[in-house]
């Protein structure tokens, strides 16, 4: 830049001020949770003003969330639901993705479409239908249940099939003088140089799977069987001196997701952006 | 040659077939079974149907049910989408530049990703909820009043979709030729002038995904609604999806049935148009 260092400065601190401000107005509500969840809710609630810092703190809320709320119990049950999701939806989508990008077969492109199509059934058009076959199946309040209905998805088809679609040719060539078959194509070539797309959708795939809240809710009505999602209804009826418990479960259950933000915060991005921007 | 063929068919279906049974079992055997649940009536215990036909349809599409839940869902959208879309321009605007630190404001901008539904309306009863809330006078925010308690629903949304806009609109910044805002500037545009002659109309096919995006969450939108309100008060937030998953007893199965359809129209008509747009945005991006 061409101008003074001194506007240069002011116009930087301006754009600080500005920046704070907003991060203010983002953050307020989490901060707020936090202050609940630490605060002794009595003392909270009996402060003049109840006050926007904590009060009274109770550090050891987060481990009564998970001896009082059962959170240990509803964790171990998202964390596997989460995974049989995750690396289903990776083992059918880059199968399928493979079929549609490296293989001839009849009416490929009817089935292209037929996948496809699926985005037009999100599991809340189908729901009422759904979870009828889950009763029939006898599924209620099962890992089946909650995992089966979800183990493929034309989104992570269509974006591996993406990834496979962009293999240069000459890779390609190079892999079959070589004697490579499909298999060990798919193995040694597809896969890793698609590595970034597949990260991108896995990541999206862990969002859905771990947020997800409609379905479980649907099929299950024993709270055994509550997913740390599902769990979380029981803070709106908490009792006044109970609610700093559910309110740090709440927190305990953004905090897998914060740490995967952190970690993964590139393929979060290219997965989100994937066809909002062409890049 | 041909068995060989022969033998591609059968690799491909073979790759296929996991997917498929999963598509044919929960996708299309459950939309065929809505529609056809829609044309019959159960009795108490849902042991037996009766055909009832279209008449369903048509009693359920034109009754107040399916249109109050419509209408509720509308406002969802109406709120959530608009204000939406404002606040990631804003931020993303705000953070898309060069400064020291700038890293931190964008990982806080795109924080809300990490909130669940369900998360984000514990994180809003702690704010709002009239008893033990922090706010002790919630405006338009009144979780208790049939008239405002869908703006304290829609707040909700508009933050914890905050992250998903800021990170995508402001993909779309960075994707803005530095070259074009450079002539901008040379031509002697100011910062105002550039953005709303350059960069708008450069990230316009991103705001539009964006908006087709957050139409599609309000038309969805339910767990909040289920922490928060119960639908209430009165009937009040009952969104269409909402009525949908309240309506699985037996007696009331052939109505949610055909508002399941219903909803199903209505999304097919939004994918419709985000096909639409995707369409039309390849073509002047050539």
């Amino acid at each position: 830049m061409r101008t003074d260092p001194a506007p240069r400065w002011a116009r930087n601190a301006g754009w600080y001020a500005v920046l704070t401000a907003l991060s203010l107005v983002v953050l307020f509500p989490i901060w707020m949770t936090i202050v609940r969840a630490l605060s002794n809710p009595i003392t909270w609630s009996f402060e003049r003003g109840q006050p926007p810092y904590p009060v009274d703190i109770e550090w050891d809320v987060f481990t009564r969330a998970f001896d009082e709320a059962r959170f240990g119990r509803q964790l171990a049950l998202s964390a596997l639901v989460t995974v049989i999701i995750v690396v289903g939806q990776l083992v059918t989508s880059v199968l399928a993705a493979y079929a549609f990008a490296f293989v001839e077969f009849p009416l490929k492109r009817l089935m292209f479409a037929v996948t496809m199509a699926t985005l037009m059934l999100p599991i809340e058009v189908t729901l009422v239908a759904n979870s009828r076959t889950i009763r029939e199946l006898g599924w209620t309040n099962s890992v089946e249940g909650l995992t089966v209905p979800f183990l493929a998805t034309a989104l992570g088809i269509f974006l591996v099939r993406q990834g496979f679609l962009g293999i240069h040719r000459d890779l390609r060539d190079a892999a079959a003088l070589d004697g490579y078959g499909h298999l060990r194509f798919l193995w040694r070539v597809a896969i890793p140089v698609t590595r970034p797309v597949i990260a991108a959708f896995t990541v999206l795939s862990f969002l859905a799977a771990w947020n997800s809240y409609l379905w479980p809710r649907a099929i299950t009505d024993d709270s055994d069987w509550n997913t740390i999602q599902i769990g979380l209804r029981a803070v709106a009826n908490s009792t006044a001196d109970q609610l700093n418990v559910g309110v740090a479960a709440a927190l305990l259950a953004a905090l897998p997701v914060l740490l995967v933000l952190i970690f993964f915060q590139r393929h979060i991005v290219r997965g989100l952006t994937a066809g909002a921007v062409k890049g | 040659m041909k068995s060989s063929r022969a033998r591609q068919a059968l690799a491909g279906y073979g790759l296929l077939a996991p997917a498929l049974i999963i598509f044919t079992t929960f996708a299309f055997y459950p939309l065929w079974r809505v529609i056809w649940l829609g044309l019959h009536e159960q009795n108490r215990t849902g042991t037996r149907q009766r055909w009832v036909g279209v008449s369903q349809y048509t009693d359920v599409l034109t009754g107040e049910g399916f249109r109050d839940g419509l209408w509720i869902t509308a406002q969802f959208v109406l709120l959530t989408v608009p204000i939406g879309v404002a606040m990631g321009i804003l931020l993303a605007v705000a953070a898309n530049r060069r400064l020291r630190g700038i890293k931190a404001f964008q990982v806080i901008f795109s924080s809300t990703i990490a909130s669940s539904t369900a998360v984000t309306a514990v994180v809003f009863f702690v704010l709002l909820e009239p008893s033990i809330g922090y706010v002790s006078n919630p405006w338009i925010f009144d979780l208790l009043d049939p008239d405002r308690a869908i703006f304290a629903v829609a707040l909700t949304g508009i933050w914890q979709n905050l992250g998903l806009t800021f990170i995508i609109t402001l993909a779309g910044l960075q994707a803005v030729p530095d070259d074009l805002l450079e002539a901008a500037r040379l031509d002697g545009f100011g910062p105002v002038k550039t953005f709303g002659r350059v960069t708008l109309p450069m990230i316009t096919p991103t705001l539009l995904f964006l908006s087709v995006a957050l139409t599609v969450f309000g038309l969805q939108a339910f767990a909040q609604i289920d922490v928060l309100t119960g639908g209430g008060p009165a009937g009040a937030t009952e969104t269409l999806v909402y009525k949908i998953f309240s309506s699985q007893e037996p007696r009331q199965l052939g109505e949610g049935s055909v508002m399941s359809v219903g909803l199903f129209l209505v999304t097919g008509a939004v994918a419709t148009l985000q096909f639409w747009l995707l369409e039309r945005r390849v073509h002047y991006a050539n």
